[in-house]
């Protein structure tokens, strides 16, 4: 079952403003061992997507969340934060509540 | 009459313009969407003399909501008193103090009431069917509330650790109340995932522009019972933010369209020491919001560590003269007992936040003892009445015997200088 290791995909949740770059999908797979990397290869797959998630700095958007298993990777280890197959990611809008 | 004066959303990042729909983030950049409005339409259209004539609701200022037709759910909310509180400006050092009282807020005794009538409104304007929110507790109570005023179904989803007046205070109307495991940021995420995947009002997500307008009343009734008058400082507590920029907003409609004489005013933010995040970027002189993963204070309706609108706040703060507190629980508590003895006005742990960091603000100079002073009171203290078990003496119990009243007065006079009519 090694090959899972280099083939292995991890769900992501896409947020309402982004579902017209994944063909109206609200749920992808993405490749990668690190919250950047997965975040890399959405862009590989819906081009445009980058864009909508970093500012010209290449840093997170202000309003831009992103969450493993619940948790705001701002409180994990930013985009250096690993995930596995087990986990889930998610990104959210940051403007709500209150 | 003309009715509506808003006519889309605005990205409040890029500008984009979006129809007004039930969205709350921009497609580009995730910025958050605003209502517009015609301020030169609305300034042709109203006057004082016209809003002093409407009935004593958040109504009165219904140009500058977002909503297409009347209103249709809390029409009778709002236009609270403003209190003149002289016995808390001794106390506080300062000349002018006014206490905005949204401790009697209809229906639900919170500043949320208003929120939520613009929110529903527009809701039932959409067709939704069920409402829904992310709540640290008033906002539960007053969805609930409201829903239920009008056969609406609402979910609310709070944590699960909340007070039990503010649990209670939900169930009673009939709600689908969701407690969550976790701190309400937590709460938060959920339902932005939830409204991502139902077709629901979500009145702090999906519905946050309209809902979010709302706040704005508490500033215009300010400014009417002032006699039409900005005051010169505005101490406002801050959980996203949110209710901080909307007031200073409504400030500015005002003068804007004419209502009120352009003058300076200080808007001035209020933060639980345990859950500080926009506090602390003000402090640091930074827009970066640093979140707070585990809010740990007695004011749960503040405990908000990821705050959607601090960075709008902080520059509200800065651009305004203004300058942001906080308050441990203690001096929370102090707050509570300080505005109850000398206003005779029960708040919640937030309006003692509030009162602690009016204090701060004055004893360190950035509010002068000599300007105009409005604190923004927004929640009632019974629904977080056990932050005070324990901290209040007890009622003393004695039989019901005269002989025994007597001891206990004549002992209350050695002790303190308490007036009696002999005294007199």
């Amino acid at each position: 079952m090694s090959e899972i290791t280099a083939e292995r995909t991890i769900p992501v949740r896409i947020p309402t403003p982004l579902r017209g770059l994944t063909g109206n999908q609200d749920l992808v797979s993405a490749r990668g061992s690190t919250i950047g990397e997965i975040l890399k290869d959405l862009q590989s797959q819906f081009p445009g997507i980058a864009e909508r998630l970093f500012d010209q700095t290449g840093n997170l958007r202000r309003f831009v969340a992103v969450y493993v298993n619940g948790e705001d990777i701002r409180f994990l280890q930013d985009q250096k934060t690993p995930v596995g197959p087990e986990d889930e990611v998610s990104i959210v809008p940051a403007v709500a509540g209150g | 009459m003309q009715l509506e004066f808003f006519s889309h959303l605005r990205c409040r990042e890029c500008g984009r313009l979006y129809p007004k729909e039930a969205i709350h983030v921009c497609e580009w950049d995730f910025g958050p969407l605003e209502a517009v409005y015609d301020y030169e339409a609305i300034r042709r259209h109203i006057s004082r003399d016209r809003i002093e004539s409407r009935p004593p609701t958040m109504w009165r200022y219904r140009e500058f909501l977002p909503l297409e037709g009347e209103p249709s759910v809390g029409t009778q909310v709002g236009f609270t008193p403003l209190v003149r509180a002289d016995r808390l400006a001794k106390a506080l050092g300062v000349r002018e103090v006014y206490v905005k009282n949204d401790t009697v807020n209809y229906p639900t005794l919170s500043f949320k009431d208003r929120v939520v009538a613009v929110s529903l409104s527009r809701a039932r304007e959409m067709g939704f069917p069920v409402v829904a929110c992310a709540s640290t507790g008033n906002l539960a109570n007053s969805v609930a509330a409201n829903a239920a005023s009008v056969g609406l179904e609402s979910y609310v989803l709070i944590p699960a650790d909340l007070e039990a007046s503010k649990v209670l205070g939900s169930l009673v109307y009939g709600s689908r109340v969701i407690g969550i495991r976790g701190p309400y940021d937590k709460v938060n995420r959920l339902c932005s995932e939830i409204a991502g995947k139902y077709r629901w009002a979500f009145v702090n997500v999906n519905l946050r522009p309209y809902y979010a307008e709302g706040s704005k009343t508490m500033g215009f009734e300010i400014v009417e019972q002032l006699g039409w008058r900005l005051p010169a400082h505005t101490v406002i507590p801050m959980a996203s933010g949110s209710l901080l920029t909307k007031i200073a907003k409504s400030y500015r409609e005002m003068i804007d369209t004419e209502l009120v004489e352009k003058r300076p005013f200080a808007i001035h933010g209020a933060q639980a020491s345990g859950c500080n995040p926009i506090t602390d970027a003000f402090r640091k002189d930074t827009e970066l919001v640093r979140p707070v993963s585990k809010p740990q204070t007695i004011a749960k309706s503040l405990a908000i560590g990821t705050p959607a609108d601090g960075y709008y706040a902080i520059q509200t703060i800065r651009k305004s003269g203004g300058a942001a507190e906080d308050a441990s629980d203690p001096e929370i508590v102090e707050g509570i007992r300080l505005l109850a003895e000398t206003t005779g006005i029960f708040a919640e742990t937030a309006g003692g936040v509030t009162v602690a960091c009016a204090r701060k603000l004055i004893d360190s100079g950035k509010i002068p003892k000599d300007e105009s002073l409005v604190l923004c009171i927004t929640g009632h203290g019974l629904k977080t009445a056990e932050v005070l078990s324990g901290v209040l003496d007890s009622p003393r119990v004695i039989d019901p015997s005269l002989r025994e009243f007597d001891r206990l007065v004549s002992s209350d006079i050695n002790r303190a200088p308490l007036p009696t009519r002999s005294e007199g």
